[in-house]
C-alpha cells in the first residue's frame, strides 16, 4: 500500500483516529499550534480545554480508569510540560495508561535554552513508563502506535512524546497501527504451569486463607474481577482490597472483609497478620497495606501475582511468585482447581470465619452518633452512599485526606473502575479534574468528586472547563476547615502543635460555584443534610455542596506508621496507650 | 541462593538494549533513583544490523536487591536482556586501563619491571614518564594501581567492566 504524505501535526493525529481515540484533554501554546491548527473543526477527534495542564492529566487519568481506555493529552513545550509532571507521576504510580503529547522548540534550538524549552523526556524519565523525542517526522506514526501498545500493555502507566515544531510541521509517511512490527517489550502475561499447579496445592492446603486483592485487578479488565468472584465464591476464602482495588471485589458480598491497610478495618488487618496463606492478585505490599515489615503477617505462606515481575519480592519475600496478567493466571488457577476437584478444608474454614466474624464484632468503622446538630464526615458519606445508590451509574472520585479515607471506607462499590483516587502519589488536587474525565466518558453518569476544602483549592480553575462542556460534576467537600490528614498526624506525633494546618480565608463555596456557573449549596446542620444531598443529586448542572462537618473528627481505625497490623489504634481513646515509635516517627 | 539474606554481594550484570538516544540515562536514572550502588558501567554498540548495545553493570546488593535491580532494567521498555553474569556460571571479566607513572632513574627501572610481570605495555614514553596499557580482571588491576603508586604514579583512566560468559552459550 502506497503510503501518504502528510504533516507531522496530521500523522499525529490520524495515528491517535486509528488508535481510536474519541477524546483528548489539553492545552494550546506555541509549540503545540500546528498540532491545534489540525484538530480545528476536527470531526471525529473532540479536544476538551482545561484550565490548567495539570488538570488535563488528571482529566485523562479519570477518563482511562472509568473506561479501561488509554487517556490522551496535549501540551506544550516547556511551561506546558512541567505542569503535566505531577499528573504524570500519579499515572505512573497508579498503573494508569496515558499517551500524553507535548510540544517542544524546533530541533535546531534543542539544547539552546530556547523561549519555553525544557528538557522533557529527561524531567519525564523517571516518571513516565516510557518516553520519546520524535527527531524525524518518518518515525512518528510509528512512535505513536507503539506508545499506545506500551502505555496499555503489561503493567500500564503513562508514555510520554515529545514533539519538535519542526518536526510536527515537516512532511512524511503515515503508516498505520497494523503496518508497526510489535516492539520487542512484549510482557508476560500467562504463567508457567508448574506455578499454577504449585498454587493450587497451596490453596488446597490452606486453613487460615486470606485474598488481597489490589488495584491490577482492575486494570486487567471486568473479567478479572469477575474471575476474583469466582475464585472467592468456589474456595469460600475470604477477600480485602486495597484502596486502588475497591470495586474488584463486590463490597456487598459476605466473604468481603473491607480494605485493609493504614486505615482499613480491623477484620482485614488482623486476617493480613494471622492469615496462613495470602493471595496477593495484582496489590503490591505498599508501605501503606505492610505496616511495619517485621512485623508483617508473620505466619503465612505467601503467593503473589502480578504482571510486572518487579513488584514480586521487592518489599515482602514471598513463596510463590507468579508473573502473568491476573484474569489469565486466575483462569489456570480455577482451570486447575476445578480439574482436581479440590475442596476448602471446611472445618478449619468454618473456624477461620468464626474468628473473622468475631473480629466483624468490634464494628470498627463505627462512630459517635450522639449528636442532633453537627453533621459527622462519616455520616455525610454514608448518606451520600445511601442516597446515590438507587442512580445506576454512579462514578466516584476523590481528592487527598481524611474525606479520601472515609469515602474508602463508607461508600461502597460493587463493581471495578466506578471509583478513582490516587493512591500511589496522594495528590491533592486529583479528584476534580479526574470526576470531569470521568463524566465526559460517561455523561449519563453521576459524577461525584469526594473532596476536602484544602484539595479542592488545588485545581478549582477546571470548575470553568465543566462550565464550558456543561458537566453534571458534583463536588461533596467534607469541609472541616483544616486539612485534617495534616492535623490528625500532628495531633498523634507532634503533640498537637497544628502548625500552618488550619485553613484560613477560605472562600464562600457557594458563591464560588455560583461565580463558574455551577449551583452552590451548603449544609451546616444534620437536619439539612439529606436535603442539601438529593438537591445536589436532583441538580441537572454542576454543583459545589459545601458539608460543612465536625472540625476535630479523625479517621479510625489507624495503623500508626511503624506499627504492626495487630497494633491498630481503634479510636480516639487508644493513642495515649500507644505512642508512636521513634522509627515510625520518620515514616511518611 | 544458600546466602544470608542480609549480605551483600558484587554481581555483574549484561543488559542488551536498543541503542537509542537516553537508553544509558534511563540505566543510570534508575539506579540512582531507587538507591542502587553502581561500581562500573560501561556501554557500547554491540549489533550495528539490529542497533543494539551492551551494557555492563557491576553491582552489589543483598540477594533481593539484586532480583529488584534486575526485575527493574527488565521493565525498561529499550531493554531486550538481562543476564546475572555472577549467578549463571562461570563468566570471563576484563577491564582496560591507561596507567602514567612519571619518574627517573631506578623507579623508572623499577615500573617497567613490574609492568612486564603483569603484562602491562607501554604505550608511550618520554624521557621522565610512561603510559602503560593493561588488561586484566579489576583485581589485577587494582594492584598494578597499588604498586606504582610510590613509583610515580599521576593518571589513570579505566573502560570499568565488560563480561562475557565462558562457553557456548550467548546471551
Ligand atoms: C499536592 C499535595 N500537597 C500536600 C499534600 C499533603 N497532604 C495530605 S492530606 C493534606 C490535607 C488535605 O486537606 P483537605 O483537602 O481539607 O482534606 P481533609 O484531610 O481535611 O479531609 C495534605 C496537605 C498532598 N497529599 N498533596
Ligand atoms: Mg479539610
Amino acid at each position: 500500500m502506497a503510503s501518504e504524505q502528510m504533516n507531522g501535526a496530521n500523522i499525529m493525529l490520524k495515528a491517535l483516529v486509528d488508535q481510536g481515540v474519541t477524546d483528548i484533554f489539553g492545552y494550546p501554546g506555541g509549540a503545540v499550534l500546528p498540532l491545534y491548527d489540525a484538530m480545528f473543526n476536527h470531526n471525529s477527534i473532540r479536544h476538551i480545554l482545561v484550565r490548567q495542564e495539570g488538570g488535563a492529566v488528571h482529566a485523562a487519568e479519570g477518563y482511562a480508569r472509568s473506561t479501561g481506555k488509554v487517556g490522551v493529552v496535549v501540551v506544550t513545550s516547556g511551561p506546558g510540560a512541567t505542569n503535566a509532571v505531577t499528573g504524570l507521576t500519579d499515572a505512573m504510580m497508579d498503573s494508569i495508561p496515558l499517551v500524553c503529547i507535548t510540544g517542544q522548540v524546533p530541533t535546531h534550538l534543542i539544547g539552546n535554552d530556547a523561549f519555553q524549552e525544557c528538557d522533557t523526556t529527561g524531567i519525564t524519565r523517571p516518571c513516565t513508563k516510557h518516553n520519546y523525542l520524535v527527531k524525524d517526522v518518518n518515525d512518528l506514526a510509528r512512535v505513536m502506535h507503539e506508545a499506545f501498545y506500551v502505555a496499555r500493555s503489561g503493567r500500564p502507566g503513562p508514555v510520554l512524546i515529545d514533539l519538535p515544531k519542526d518536526v510536527a510541521m515537516a512532511l512524511g509517511d503515515y503508516v498505520g497501527p497494523k503496518a508497526v512490527k510489535p516492539k520487542h517489550y512484549a510482557p508476560q502475561v500467562k504463567a508457567e504451569p508448574t506455578k499454577i499447579d504449585q498454587a493450587v496445592k497451596m490453596i488446597a492446603a490452606a486453613k487460615r486463607p486470606l485474598i488481597y486483592a489490589g488495584g491490577g485487578v482492575i486494570n486487567s479488565g471486568p473479567q478479572a474481577s469477575k474471575l476474583l468472584r469466582q475464585f472467592a465464591k468456589l474456595t469460600g476464602f475470604p477477600c480485602t482490597l486495597t484502596l486502588m482495588g475497591l470495586g474488584a471485589y463486590p463490597a456487598s458480598d459476605k466473604q468481603f472483609v473491607g480494605m485493609l491497610g493504614m486505615h482499613g478495618t480491623y477484620e482485614a488487618n488482623m486476617a493480613m497478620h494471622d492469615c496462613d496463606l495470602m493471595i496477593a492478585v495484582g496489590s503490591r505490599f505498599d508501605d501503606r497495606i505492610t505496616g511495619r515489615l517485621d512485623a508483617f503477617s508473620p505466619g503465612s505462606k505467601k503467593i503473589h501475582i502480578d504482571i510486572d515481575p518487579s513488584s514480586i519480592n521487592k518489599n515482602v519475600q514471598v513463596d510463590l511468585g507468579i508473573v502473568g496478567d491476573v484474569k489469565v493466571v486466575l483462569q489456570d488457577i480455577l482451570k486447575v482447581y476445578k480439574a482436581k476437584k479440590v475442596k476448602s478444608d471446611a472445618k478449619a474454614m468454618k473456624a477461620w470465619w468464626h474468628e473473622i466474624n468475631s473480629w466483624r464484632k468490634t464494628d470498627c468503622l463505627s462512630f459517635d452518633k450522639s449528636s442532633k446538630t453537627t453533621i459527622k464526615p462519616q455520616y455525610a458519606i454514608e448518606r451520600l452512599y445511601e442516597l446515590t445508590k438507587k442512580h445506576k451509574k454512579v462514578m466516584i472520585t476523590t481528592e487527598v485526606g481524611q474525606h479520601q479515607m472515609w469515602a474508602a471506607q463508607h461508600f461502597h462499590f460493587d463493581q471495578p473502575n466506578h471509583w478513582m483516587t490516587s493512591g500511589g502519589l496522594g495528590t491533592m488536587g486529583y479528584g476534580l479534574p479526574a470526576a470531569m474525565g470521568a463524566q465526559i466518558a460517561h455523561p449519563d453518569a453521576l459524577c461525584i468528586d469526594i473532596a476536602g476544602e484544602a484539595s479542592i483549592l488545588m485545581n478549582i480553575q477546571e470548575m470553568a472547563t465543566i462550565a464550558q462542556y456543561r458537566l453534571p460534576v458534583k463536588v461533596f467537600i467534607l469541609n472541616n476547615q483544616y486539612m485534617g490528614m495534616v492535623r490528625q498526624w500532628q495531633e498523634l506525633l507532634h503533640g498537637g502543635r497544628y502548625s500552618e494546618s488550619y485553613m484560613d480565608s477560605l472562600p464562600d463555596f457557594v458563591k464560588l460555584a455560583e461565580a463558574f456557573g455551577a449551583v452552590g449549596m451548603r449544609a451546616t446542620k444534620l437536619s439539612q443534610l439529606d436535603g442539601v444531598i438529593q438537591d445536589m443529586i436532583d441538580c441537572d448542572k454542576s454543583v459545589i455542596a459545601d458539608i460543612c462537618v465536625d472540625q476535630m473528627e479523625n479517621v479510625y481505625p489507624m495503623i500508626p506508621s511503624g506499627a504492626a497490623h495487630n497494633e491498630m489504634l481503634m479510636g480516639p481513646a487508644d493513642k495515649a496507650e500507644k505512642p508512636v515509635s521513634e522509627e515510625g516517627m520518620v515514616l511518611v | 541462593m544458600s546466602a544470608n539474606p542480609e549480605t551483600e554481594n558484587r554481581h555483574t550484570i549484561s543488559v542488551v538494549v536498543d541503542n537509542e538516544p537516553g537508553v544509558l540515562a534511563r540505566v543510570i536514572g534508575l539506579f540512582s533513583g531507587r538507591g542502587y550502588n553502581i561500581e562500573s558501567l560501561t556501554v557500547a554498540e554491540v549489533n550495528l544490523d539490529e542497533n543494539l548495545s551492551r551494557i555492563t553493570v557491576v553491582t552489589s546488593g543483598t540477594p533481593m536487591i539484586i532480583e529488584q535491580i534486575k526485575a527493574q532494567l527488565t521493565r525498561l521498555v529499550p531493554v531486550h536482556k538481562v543476564a546475572d553474569l555472577t549467578l549463571d556460571g562461570p563468566h570471563v571479566e576484563r577491564e582496560l586501563a591507561l596507567i602514567k607513572v612519571n619518574g627517573k632513574g631506578n623507579a623508572r627501572v623499577e615500573a617497567l619491571r613490574i609492568a612486564d610481570i603483569f603484562r602491562a605495555r607501554a604505550v608511550d614514553s618520554t624521557n621522565n614518564s610512561f603510559v602503560f596499557e593493561i588488561v586484566g580482571n579489576t583485581g589485577k588491576i587494582d594492584a598494578f594501581i597499588d604498586l606504582m603508586k610510590p613509583l610515580g604514579l599521576v593518571d589513570v583512566s579505566r573502560t570499568g567492566v565488560v563480561a562475557i560468559a565462558r562457553g557456548r552459550s550467548a546471551l
